[in-house]
């Protein structure tokens, strides 16, 4: 088994990070109820779950300290995600100038 | 047949087995909830109009059950930390209250949410909003169970293994942790997402 002291060492940052995301959970409820409109809210909101996720991972899941490899296959599936992101919201760019017409109606092009 | 590095890291990696094993599952699971993540952002910018998340939803509950797995999250760990101790009675004890936390989530969650939604005629069918509510928040429900059955097991009959394979068994609760811990990632992106904007 791992020495004591130093378990003892990590059982405080874990209380300390628990304190942080205590914090974070609140002001992010709170930031919430200001009028910034839907822009600002959602970069903000995505900041703070960005800062708490990064607090799990890091301490809770040891990702700050772990091996190359898991490193690696995080960065992977970090771009796996990017380029999943990347092909739906093309799709929005496509819809761009497209008329939208409603059922029913004739839209004059055949 | 033995399998191999279940408690000291190969040479190679400077990982046991199982470690890479989870990581690998768990980026399987960050695609899974990407994909439904951008399914719900192309959604709301391709509708004509969409519910206030903070109006339609219930926001003090959404907050309390956000607490309720963080704390579990620190639970789970101290379980962790206290075989490492080589204290199994703490372990037992750490586990035990992650276990009533993730069920306090799931209680909550279907008698104060999804029930009234449903008795109020608020199903999935009705508009997209609540279609990707109940998607997205009931496959993490699932998550939590899956998390609630494996911890359970490792607190009940699994804790067997502490006697015999002690390093084993510790590795064992880590790598329940880390799957513990994703899910708790995964509602601190949705809750956000979901309920505040």
């Amino acid at each position: 088994m791992d020495s004591t002291p130093g378990i003892k060492k990590e059982i405080n940052l874990y209380l300390k990070v628990f304190g942080a995301l205590a914090g974070l959970t609140v002001l992010t409820v709170a930031v919430a109820y200001l009028d910034v409109g839907i822009g600002l809210a959602v970069i903000i909101a995505m900041i703070l779950a960005t800062t708490k996720g990064s607090l799990v991972a890091s301490f809770f899941m040891h990702l700050a300290h772990e091996k190359k490899l898991i490193y690696l296959m995080l960065v992977i599936t970090l771009v796996s995600l990017l380029a999943l992101f990347f092909i739906t919201f093309g799709t929005i760019g496509d819809q761009v100038g497209v008329e939208i017409v409603p059922e029913g109606v004739s839209s004059g092009v055949h | 047949m033995e399998v191999p590095y279940t408690v000291k890291p190969r040479p190679d990696t400077g990982l046991y087995n199982a470690k890479i094993g989870v990581w690998l599952f768990l980026a399987s699971e960050v695609m899974l909830f990407g994909a439904l993540f951008s399914s719900y952002i192309l959604l709301r910018m391709g509708a004509s109009s969409w519910y206030v998340g903070s109006e339609a939803l219930n926001v003090p509950i959404g907050t309390f059950n956000t607490m309720v797995l963080i704390v579990s999250s620190v639970t789970v760990v101290m379980a962790w930390a206290s075989l490492r101790m080589d204290d199994l009675k703490k372990y037992k004890m750490y586990m035990g209250i992650t276990i009533l936390l993730g069920l306090v989530f799931l209680v909550v969650k279907i008698l104060f949410e999804y029930l009234p939604k449903i008795d109020h005629g608020h199903v999935p069918s009705e508009h997209n909003f609540y279609a990707i509510y109940f998607v997205l928040t009931g496959l993490h429900a699932l998550h939590v169970i899956g998390g609630l059955v494996l911890n359970a097991y490792l607190w009940g009959p699994g804790t067997k293994m502490w006697e015999t394979e002690p390093e084993q068994f510790t590795n064992r609760i880590e790598i329940a942790g880390l799957y513990w811990h994703f899910v708790d990632i995964v509602w601190i992106f949705l809750f956000p997402t979901i309920y505040l904007l």
